[in-house]
């Protein structure tokens, strides 16, 4: 059989994608209200409210420090899993408050997936990388099924033209942009509804990058996208709401070209123009 | 003595000459201390070194072969008069005449006539050569000293690179100590392969390692019967490996499992005390868990064993309650058993290390996937971890293999081939240990016999680490 395997170059976006085709306003997906986090005694967010609009990019900027993470961190209960961290307040996704004693942290987790700042493809194979969520929760009924799941899923994340001749082969193996894509196409392997980033981009190289804000774009038609980013650009490049954190406190949120044009805080306007941060 | 006193001043005066470089170097700095390429204290430590080193070199080399030295000059000319002695007697005249002049009691022979009047030649001229040598060596000391201080003195100037020259002289004296250390463990290989050597004549290799009966007895007296014995070492290897099972299959889930809650299930207060307690555990010489397992494990057990035994008598197993009744408190299982839980805290704490260097990254990964703490320890943890736990249970196999006091106390003596855990069995181990306690000729089979089994352990658990640390090595790089 003849290969042809012709390699797009990528296209590093100048421009907002979200100029060229304005977001329709979408419902909202999560309500957060009145969110209070501690380390021990410390209060690393205090009093958050905002709501997080389904099928659109969500995007968290602010100074290192000033609570993105934990506030991601909240989203999907990981929070849990350090010690000493307390979350206090409501987080309301689909009518479900989801810190309540009758939700499974477990549960939640795979309908909110999460990629982090580092690519950590687990030292498997590519396909059992990809596999590990449908495997745990018992998605696919057979061999068949999980092997569609999986050539679904790594072909949502753009990867499968690069992979699908080398499924057995350690996801370490990848290079650090393929990593963070095998990474995304194993949180959407199980079909979450949320997407949590937390700077996705901030070890890859400007092109690895591109092709990854580029996947973000299109996976926004289907899943809710929450990222953390530090890079004022890539807010305004792949997000249509921008929610601006600064030392514990969230300042401003809005609609990203709002936020980015005219900011209704001075505070904002100094972050955005580089003179805090 | 003499040599610790002459070191005692050679400490002095270096430091005294220490104390004189820093000054002049303070004084070459004239109050602008930046203006020194080193910093005063390099000075005085150059100095300082070069009247205290070769000195104190010469008076090391003269304690360690001074003696051997005096003794070979003693003997360069032997009287005409011990010409006729048996060898053995003339080593007693040589080491006679030696203690006498050292002032010490010599044998209770008692040198007559010719013999008489040589050892009085013989312990005065020891007593000159020793007062010789001593004197010789204190001198060269002294002259090396001061000859070091009034080179290195005037060499002292602003632009003086003493910091590099100290730093060169820290590298030498780093190489001398690993060069010790290398040096012993050479000789200590050369020594065991030597003897081994001496063993392989007398018996042959291959009856040795391929031959399965192991009766070391050697005649006392030429005309004794059963005057030759067999040195088949199979027998012996099969019990240690037998008792090696044993011990790992107590100790490879224990020591995991219990690796796996300190490290993914135990709260800081939990581990904070239960860390240092297996470390105690680790701590417990290996001859208590001999006598735990000779007094307290092993009658436990055949209690137990002779127990059951006694129901199955007269029933459908006949046979089997028969023989358990016979079981003896020393049996392959007491020793494998407590040699298990003496190997725990080793594989625990290997492990413990080797999972927590997990990267934490990973543990997010699966938690963020909605994996359960089993689920992540089972599906990414253990197998991230593996190769390097793998390491840790052969390093723990190796030791269990080497291990001497527990099988000694607890196994027994008898060499058999035998799968049986009820069974009495003895190690290469034991062997070694019985071979050399009591009085023995240096050159008969039976003591050399226990070099052959060195040797044999020494290579086996010597590729057993070199591969496990590889491995353990080899993980440790995939995640830095
Ligand atoms: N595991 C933790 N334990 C204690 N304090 C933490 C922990 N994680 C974050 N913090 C603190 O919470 C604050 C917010 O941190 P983070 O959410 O990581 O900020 P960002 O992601 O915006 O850089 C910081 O002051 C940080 O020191
Ligand atoms: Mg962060």
């Amino acid at each position: 059989m003849v290969m042809t395997m012709t390699l797009k170059p990528p296209v590093i976006r100048t421009a907002a994608p979200h100029s060229h085709h304005p977001a329709t306003p979408q419902p909202t997906k999560i309500s957060v209200r009145d969110i209070n986090v501690f380390y021990g005694e410390k209060q690393a967010l205090n009093s958050i409210s905002v709501e997080i609009p389904g099928k659109a990019v969500t995007a968290f900027i602010g100074p290192s420090g000033c609570g993105k993470s934990t506030f991601l961190r909240c989203i999907n209960r990981m929070n849990d899993t350090i010690a000493g961290c307390r979350v206090e307040g409501q987080i309301v996704m689909d009518g479900q408050d989801i810190n309540d004693r009758s939700i499974d942290p477990v549960v939640l987790r795979a309908k909110v997936g999460m990629v982090f700042q580092k690519p950590n493809p687990f030292p498997k194979s590519i396909f059992e990388n990809v596999a590990y969520g449908p495997r745990i929760h018992g998605i696919a009924s057979n061999k068949q099924d999980l092997e569609g799941i999986v050539e679904a899923s790594l072909k949502k994340a753009g990867l499968w033209a690069e992979v699908s001749d080398r499924l057995n082969q350690p996801g370490t193996s990848l290079s650090g942009g393929q990593q963070q894509r095998l990474v995304i196409a194993r949180a959407i392997a199980v079909n979450p509804e949320v997407i949590l980033m937390d700077e996705p981009c901030s070890a890859l190289d400007p092109i690895a990058t591109a092709r990854v804000e580029e996947l973000i774009d299109e996976l926004r038609q289907q899943f809710c996208i929450v990222i953390v980013t530090h890079s004022m650009a890539q807010a305004a490049r792949v997000s249509q709401r921008t929610v601006f954190f600064h030392m514990g406190e969230l300042i401003e949120s809005g609609s990203t070209e709002e936020i980015f044009t005219n900011p209704r805080e001075p505070r904002t306007q100094d972050y955005i123009t580089g003179r805090i941060g | 003595m003499t040599v610790l006193v002459a070191l005692a001043l050679l400490a002095a005066f270096s430091g005294g000459v220490f104390l004189l470089g820093r000054r002049r170097a303070v004084r070459l700095a004239g109050g602008a201390p930046a203006s020194l390429h080193s910093l005063p204290g390099y000075h005085g430590a150059w100095v300082a070194l070069w009247a205290g080193a070769p000195a104190a070199l010469i008076l090391f080399a003269f304690a360690v072969f001074g003696g051997r030295m005096e003794d070979a000059a003693l003997r360069a000319q032997a009287p005409a008069a011990i010409s006729q002695l048996s060898e053995q007697r003339q080593e007693v005249f040589w080491s006679d005449a030696r203690a006498e002049a050292r002032g010490e009691t010599s044998s209770e022979v008692r040198w007559e006539g010719d013999l008489g009047a040589a050892m009085a030649a013989k312990v005065s001229e020891a007593r000159q050569i020793t007062a010789y040598g001593r004197i010789a060596a204190l001198a060269l000391a002294g002259v090396l000293a001061l000859v070091g201080f009034l080179l290195a003195f005037p060499r002292l100037s602003k632009d003086f690179r003493a910091r590099n020259r100290v730093e060169g002289w820290t590298g030498v004296l780093l190489i001398a100590c690993s060069t010790v250390a290398v040096l012993t463990t050479l000789g200590i290989v050369l020594s065991l392969l030597w003897e081994s050597l001496r063993f392989f004549q007398a018996v042959s290799p291959l009856e040795f390692l391929l031959g399965t009966s192991w009766d070391p007895q050697i005649a006392m007296r030429a005309d004794q019967v059963a005057s030759s014995g067999a040195f088949g070492a199979v027998p012996l290897f099969a019990g240690t490996f037998l008792i090696m099972l044993i011990g790992m299959a107590v100790a490879a889930p224990v020591g995991l499992f219990s690796a796996i809650y300190l490290s993914e299930y135990a709260g800081p207060a939990m581990r904070a005390t239960v860390k240092p307690l297996l470390e105690v555990l680790a701590g417990v010489p290996t001859v208590v868990y001999g006598f735990f397992a000779a007094l307290t494990v092993g009658p436990t057990f055949r209690a137990f064993f002779n127990w059951i035994g006694s129901f199955l008598v007269g029933g459908p197993m006949d046979a089997l309650g028969q023989y358990l009744e016979t079981v003896q408190n020393q049996m392959a299982l007491t020793a494998g058993v407590v040699m298990g839980i003496m190997l725990i805290p080793f594989v625990s704490s290997l492990s413990d290390d080797i999972i927590n260097a997990v990267p934490q990254s990973l543990r997010d990964g699966s938690y963020a996937m909605g994996a359960t703490k089993s689920e992540t320890v089972k599906r990414v943890i253990l197998p991230a971890a593996l190769p390097g736990v793998v390491g840790a249970l052969m390093l723990a196999v190796s030791r269990a293999i080497g291990e001497t006091m527990i099988v000694t106390m607890a196994a027994g003596l008898q060499a058999k081939m035998t799968a049986n855990p009820l069974d009495t069995v003895t190690t290469v181990t034991v062997q070694i240990v019985t071979l050399l306690t009591g009085d023995q000729e240096f050159d008969s089979p039976k003591t050399l016999a226990a070099f052959g089994l060195g040797l044999t352990l020494f290579v086996v658990t010597l590729a057993l680490n070199v591969f496990a640390l590889a491995i353990v090595r080899k993980y440790r790089e995939q995640y830095d």
